[in-house]
């Protein structure tokens, strides 16, 4: 059987406010699946609850992976069983390189038994495996000898959080908003990346405004998530429906849900 | 081995190391002169600035008691800065005596002076009474400069001549077991033209012994000359620590100095460099690592005294359990120190809830044409730092450590003696532990 992640009825409050009201969505290995929606209707959240920020309170509802519980798991715990989640907005952490964040990170996800203090992956082994997907994906050598995230551009960091991707290999990766702030070519190369890393190798869930992320990487199926909820799931049409056409039509057609994505949305600006 | 230890800093026992020593007469004298200041004096108060945020009332220099022809432990300390290092000279010094020095015989011929400096003063008086005549920080600027002066024992020098270039380093390395007390007095003179690298490092035999360390590091960069010089301070952590640390640059030389401070119960050290001639400059790394109950105070003075120097301080602290650190920064322009670049910064990175930092710089400048930028941040480490790495896997201690190591890279970054660098990572990363 293949890997599945599987959330069921999923509720989230940050600071006492709910934000997911009762989310369910499948995804097996190797499907693509898009998330669409409109501003504060709780994508970015979903994301957030699945590696467990600790400002997400799960109320209600279950998080499984292989019909294994990872609500109780650490954020570090579930990146080791395969959960992968690409920042929308990545932080810096100055003073750390890339290279030796990303040799840790290597190590840790791939030895999920490693114990603190243990042996790293070799560095001469680690610095190859690393070359080579950097030159896979078009990046500059210097780019692993700077510091996490520390003065990059909006578009590196996207390719950073790429780039950790394609180190970790996970099991199911969650990619939010990885298209935003980059120009055309670069959410074309963005694209490319993300289909050569091999979206067949994992679950992947592309939360997206765009349709050209979308473009290398068709969706199996298309969700909207409006209100905290997923309203509407169908197939790659829908997304390019909503891309071509917006929300109107899903607004119209959940009034109550819209209602709440207007007071979520209020609350995030404000 | 046992140790027997005298009757501390009395009159008698003054007079008795004295005798003992078979020192110059103008020596003696000084000394003499040094010890009726001691006894004049009182205890710094905690009404002046420079005390009032370092409590001492519970010091009681009577628990502390030179060594005087008594046996010395029998250590092999290790040292953190040694290991793997091609060194030029070695000096090892413990509860207060120098109980080792090794200098490369190259170094000798070209007229190198490295070792106990009271061994060496009979040799070269004549060069060396200047500076114990009239040592950096005079001994009436307070009761522990008036004690070092009149009492010290450990005395270490390090003397490049005239264009020569020490391509090694020379290491020295002071040792403090419980009960015991370190009086020193170091000594570092490039001449003109000199060149070297000087790696000070102190620690406990244990970790937590309680002993005294009082003493004064007078540095001495002779015009076009360059130093670099590196301060570990892991005294254990029992230890009080009090220091007078100047330098003095002349015209074109350079300093480079290193300060970690990890150890000691507390420590209350004044560091001063004075630019003194047309183009000098100096650089101050600072790394302040502080657990338990520790209290470390640095006082630093970057004055300048002749145009166009340039003087940049950057301390970086980083505190646990219930520790306190305490960064006073001054940067001071004499009137006709004009084109002076001067920069100080403290950041400091609270891992505890109940720790405290006190960061207060301050700018004090005469002359009009200067640049002078000064800054202080005190912060936790931020929990969206942390939970980004989590997210790659790294478990919360591992998040933290990586945190706190990037945190000082910016200091090891301007660090360009490797082995310094990489000692202190690795020391820094192992004191670093969970917390809530």
């Amino acid at each position: 059987m293949k890997p599945t992640l599987s959330i069921r009825n999923l509720h989230v409050a940050v600071g006492g406010t709910p934000i997911l009201r009762g989310v369910d969505l499948t995804i097996r290995y190797g499907e693509t699946h898009a998330l669409m929606g409109p501003n504060g209707s709780g994508k970015s959240t979903l994301g957030l609850a699945v590696m467990g920020h600790p400002n997400y309170e799960v109320s209600e509802g279950t998080i499984d992976l292989d019909g294994q519980n990872i609500l109780e798991m650490t954020p570090d715990e579930r990146a080791r069983v395969g959960l992968f989640y690409a920042f929308q907005r990545p932080v810096a952490i100055p003073g750390v390189k890339m290279a030796d964040f990303l040799r840790h990170a290597t190590t840790n996800v791939r030895n999920p038994q490693r114990q603190e203090g243990e042996e790293l992956i070799p560095m001469r082994v680690f610095r190859e495996e690393l070359r080579t997907k950097m030159e896979q994906l078009k990046m500059d050598a210097q780019f692993a000898r700077r510091y996490v995230n520390d003065g990059f551009s909006g578009g590196e960091m996207k390719r950073a959080e790429i780039l950790q991707l394609a180190m970790l290999q996970p099991k199911f990766a969650i990619l939010d908003e990885t298209d935003s702030g980059l120009d055309a070519d670069a959410v074309r190369l963005a694209s490319q990346s993300i289909a050569e890393i091999g979206r067949e190798k994992m679950g992947l869930l592309i939360i997206t405004h765009h349709d050209k992320l979308l473009e290398h990487n068709p969706p199996d199926f298309t969700h909207v998530m409006l209100g905290g909820r997923i309203v509407e799931s169908g197939s790659a049409e829908l997304a390019e429906e909503l891309h071509r056409y917006g929300y109107e039509r899903i607004r119209r057609a959940y009034p109550e849900a819209d209602a709440q994505n207007r007071v979520m949305a209020h609350e995030e600006v404000a | 081995m046992d140790v027997t230890i005298q009757s501390g800093f009395s009159a008698a026992a003054f007079e008795a190391a004295l005798a003992a020593a078979q020192e110059p007469g103008w020596l003696r004298d000084s000394r003499r002169a040094a010890w009726r200041s001691f006894l004049d004096l009182a205890w710094p108060a905690r009404d002046g600035e420079e005390w009032s945020r370092t409590d001492i009332r519970t010091f009681k220099l009577d628990q502390f008691a030179p060594l005087l022809d008594g046996p010395v432990p029998s250590v092999e300390p290790a040292g953190l800065l040694r290991a793997g290092v091609d060194l030029a000279g070695r000096l090892t010094a413990v509860n207060g005596r120098i109980t080792a020095v090794e200098l490369e015989p190259a170094w000798q011929q070209r007229g190198v002076l490295f070792g106990n400096l009271s061994e060496l003063l009979s040799d070269h008086e004549a060069l060396l009474r200047p500076y114990l005549d009239q040592p950096l920080v005079p001994p009436s600027y307070d009761r522990f400069s008036a004690l070092r002066a009149a009492c010290w024992t450990a005395g270490q020098l390090v003397y490049v001549p005239r264009g020569v270039v020490v391509d090694q380093p020379l290491h020295l390395l002071s040792v403090i077991g419980d009960g015991a007390a370190d009086v020193s007095q170091t000594l570092v003179v490039l001449e003109e033209g000199a060149e070297a690298t000087v790696l000070c490092e102190m620690e406990g035999i244990t970790g937590t012994d309680a002993g005294l360390h009082c003493g004064a590091l007078d540095i001495i960069v002779r015009p076009g000359a360059h130093l670099r010089i590196v301060n570990l301070q892991n005294w254990g952590q029992g230890t009080w620590h009090f220091a007078h640390q100047k330098a003095v640059v002349q015209r074109d030389a350079s300093l480079q100095w290193t300060i970690a401070a990890m150890g000691s119960r507390l420590s209350k050290v004044n560091q001063h460099v004075e630019l003194a001639g047309i183009g000098a400059s100096s650089q101050v790394n600072g790394v302040l690592f502080t657990e338990g109950k520790q209290h470390i105070a640095y006082h630093t003075l970057q004055h300048h005294r002749a145009p166009s120097c340039r003087s940049d301080f950057l301390y970086k602290g980083a505190l646990q359990d219930k520790s306190r650190i305490v960064w006073r920064g001054m940067i001071k322009v004499d009137p006709k120190a004009q084109q002076t670049d001067g920069y100080q910064r403290n950041d400091n990175l609270l891992l505890g809830a109940q720790v405290r930092a006190d960061s207060i710089p301050g700018l004090e400048i005469e002359a009009d044409d200067v640049r002078c930028t000064h800054g202080s941040t005190s912060g936790r480490v931020d929990d969206e730092l942390v939970f980004y790495a989590r997210c790659r896997g790294f478990t919360r201690k591992e998040a933290i450590q990586t945190i706190v190591t990037g945190f000082f890279q910016q200091i090891f970054d301007r660090i360009t003696i490797e082995s310094v660098r990489d000692a202190l990572a690795l020391a820094i990363a192992r004191r670093v532990r969970e917390y809530a």
